[in-house]
């Protein structure tokens, strides 16, 4: 019977160890937005157009990470783009009139957003809104204004 | 068909009516006709190739013969549902040739296994029955050991003590002697005697070791190319006046079963004519 | 000619019976699983020889091929300046084909072809037979279990092959190839969605596991009881599967991301 009860202690270890895994593999691998703990405040931006930012892409300042994307959605008022970032609490202390900007990282990298600080000594507080911001630059948008261009200097 | 009257005999637990079976070409038996009475230890004998183990899986059901019938027990076996025959089964012992010991089970797990797939016995009844199993074979001081570590002999001993686990009323034995050194022989021929009238059985013994069924058997039957030559009690058999069961019964070389398999002449062989 | 067209013919109505029977076979075996409700210990017994004894081979293997993967990687990656995708090319390939194929190939391999001689030798020694005469139902007291057995271990092997194999990719990535170990994870999560990716390697080694399962009870069962025949079964068995595993894969891959 002891080597029984081996038996069932190694099958009750490699079970947990699969659902662990697949566990695992739903956090720290996969996004799903119910278990996201970001801890932090949050603060919404308005853009024309977004390009290609995703959910959980990070939020830089000065090229440190300093929080995340939570959402992103459209005013359906407005036609523009509302992303909330989530900044991480000890970064409590950012200018009002910072303004953010949607970058690539390297040529073909995913698209993050950075924030650059203002001068002003009052602080972004949870739910405020950061005016000055400058959209995604779209690829396609960028090639076909330059092909114009180029058509327009041939003639 | 002549076969329903015959099991209305009480005594009759086993009735082989005419029966017939082919293996692919072959033909094993043609027109067979067996009764094995109650109470009595019955032997079923002929050369090797015969079909005898053929015969008891006809009877346990596990083959459909092509012709004929087979009532064991008052069950007309080749119509029995799969659950009827499961439940005839277990009224029925079957001691294997190799014994067919579980090999990851110990000796003990090996004969407890019956009680433990049909009965809801508690541990210690359990317990308690396998050992007595175990006992009436001799072999309740090796329950611990696995079958590799067996002999021969013991093995097949520990497979009849799982066989009547259940306590059938039918025992068959598929060659019980075969390759068993003289001592384990002679346990082994009591043993079945034994258990025979002491547990009430009927048994079924396939067996060519003329000698060692001649001592036990009530009656026996030999078959030979997929008929019953002879049949009879062991004396009656010795006395036949039959040439053929006269060469089996006294082990003597050649006779009309002859020492070559049939063939072409040596002659033509070796110079290559077909 | 015809002699090689009949023998064609006879080689595909042979290969046909087999699946005829093949399919017979599993589904007397598949109304033995629910019975085993009652019997949960048969099924533990068979957790452990399928499951636990893989463990080894599919720990080992699954970090190395994750930190082979991370390797090979870097060097394409780094040439476009994005070797921050790693973790992306790392986990997408992990959780979509090599977490679920190499685990169902390890798996023929070590846990197939095992089932295959174990069941190929009861039949040899008559044990099937004498659990027959026994009145016990070796496809419901030996066949079933396993069946259920290997088809629950497969996801579970393949989860925690994948895992460790990001995690062996995390540690080549962030310790030797010097990744930034906060875009190895951000981009990944970014990148990877639990339904399209996570699941869907779920659901393939579910088949996987199935199929696999299938293939060995049968093999066994259908070898010819010599020990030529339990060998022969065997290496038909590992064949088969791979053949299978691989068939599948292609087909299933295009169903869920074609």
């Amino acid at each position: 019977m002891a080597k029984q009860r081996i038996i069932e202690i190694w099958v009750g270890i490699f079970v947990a160890a699969g659902f662990a895994a697949l566990f695992g593999l739903a956090m720290q691998v996969s996004n799903i937005p119910v278990f996201q703990t970001t801890q932090g405040y949050d603060v919404h931006l308005r853009f024309d157009n977004v390009g290609g930012l995703r959910v959980r892409a990070p939020v830089t300042m000065a090229g440190v990470r300093i929080g995340r994307v939570k959402s992103i959605e459209l005013d359906p008022a407005r036609y523009d783009a509302v992303v909330t970032i989530t900044i991480e609490e000890r970064f409590d202390r950012i200018p009002e009139d910072t303004s953010a900007a949607i970058y690539t990282s390297g040529l073909l990298g995913e698209q993050y957003i950075a924030l650059d600080p203002g001068g002003t000594d009052w602080f972004l507080e949870p739910g405020d809104e950061i005016a000055l911001t400058q959209s995604a630059l779209v690829l396609e948008r960028l090639i076909g204004r330059f092909l114009t261009s180029m058509g327009e200097s041939d003639d | 068909m002549t076969n329903s009257v015959s099991h209305a005999d009480p005594d009759v637990l086993v009735d082989v009516r005419q029966l017939c079976f082919r293996r692919g070409e072959r033909v094993i038996f043609d027109g067979v006709d067996v009764q094995i009475r109650r109470g009595e230890v019955t032997a079923i004998m002929g050369p090797s190739g015969t079909g005898k183990t053929t015969l008891l899986r006809l009877i346990g059901g596990q083959l459909q013969p092509d012709a004929g019938s087979v009532h064991v027990l008052g069950h007309d076996v080749p119509r029995l549902g799969r659950d009827a025959l499961f439940r005839m089964r277990r009224r029925m012992g079957m001691l294997f040739q190799s014994g067919a010991l579980f090999t990851h089970l110990s000796v003990f797990e090996n004969v407890a296994f019956p009680l433990r797939e049909h009965t809801d016995l508690p541990e210690p009844l359990i317990r308690d029955l396998v050992l007595l199993k175990l006992e009436a074979v001799g072999l309740r001081g090796a329950r611990d050991m696995m079958p590799s570590e067996l002999s021969g002999g013991m093995a097949r001993r520990v497979a009849l003590a799982r066989a009547i686990a259940l306590d059938p009323q039918l025992m068959m034995y598929d060659e019980p002697f075969a390759g068993q050194d003289p001592i384990s022989m002679g346990v082994l021929v009591s043993l079945i005697r034994r258990l025979n009238d002491a547990l009430g059985l009927t048994s079924v013994v396939v067996s060519h070791d003329v000698v060692e069924t001649a001592q036990i058997a009530d009656r026996i039957f030999v078959i030979s190319e997929g008929r019953v030559v002879e049949s009879g009690s062991p004396r009656e058999l010795a006395d036949s006046n039959s040439a053929w069961v006269k060469q089996f019964m006294h082990a003597l070389p050649d006779g009309p079963v002859p020492f070559h398999y049939p063939g072409p002449s040596l002659e033509d062989d070796l110079l290559g004519r077909r | 000619m015809l002699r090689l067209f009949g023998l064609l013919g006879e080689k595909t109505l042979n290969s046909l019976g087999r699946l005829g029977r093949g399919t017979q076979f599993l589904l007397r075996a598949l109304v033995g699983v629910p019975a085993l409700v009652l019997r949960p210990g048969l099924v533990v017994q068979q957790l452990y020889a399928i499951g636990v004894l893989s463990l080894l081979i599919i720990v080992v293997s699954g970090t190395f091929v994750g930190m082979v993967l991370a390797l090979q990687g870097y060097n394409t990656l780094v040439n476009f300046g994005a070797e921050q995708s790693l973790g992306v090319l790392v986990a997408l390939s992990l959780l979509r084909e090599l977490g679920p194929v190499v685990t169902a190939l390890l798996f023929a391999g070590r846990a197939g072809s095992a089932l295959t001689a174990e069941i190929g030798l009861m039949k040899t020694t008559e044990q099937l037979s004498g659990m027959e005469m026994m009145a016990v139902d070796p496809i419901k007291r030996v066949i079933a279990p396993r069946l259920l057995a290997g088809f629950l271990s497969m996801p579970l092997l393949a989860a925690i092959f994948s895992f460790l194999g990001i995690m062996g990719a995390y540690v080549v990535s962030a310790f030797a190839l010097g990744v930034d170990e906060g875009s190895f994870w951000s981009q990944m999560q970014a990148a990877v969605d639990f339904r399209e990716d996570v699941l869907n390697g779920v659901i393939k080694s579910l088949v996987f596991g199935f199929v696999a399962s299938w293939i060995a009870v049968y093999e066994g069962c259908d070898a010819t009881p010599t020990s030529e025949g339990v060998s022969r079964a065997t290496t038909r068995t590992v064949v088969h599967t791979s053949l299978a595993v691989l068939g599948l894969d292609f087909v299933l891959t295009a169903v869920m991301f074609g």
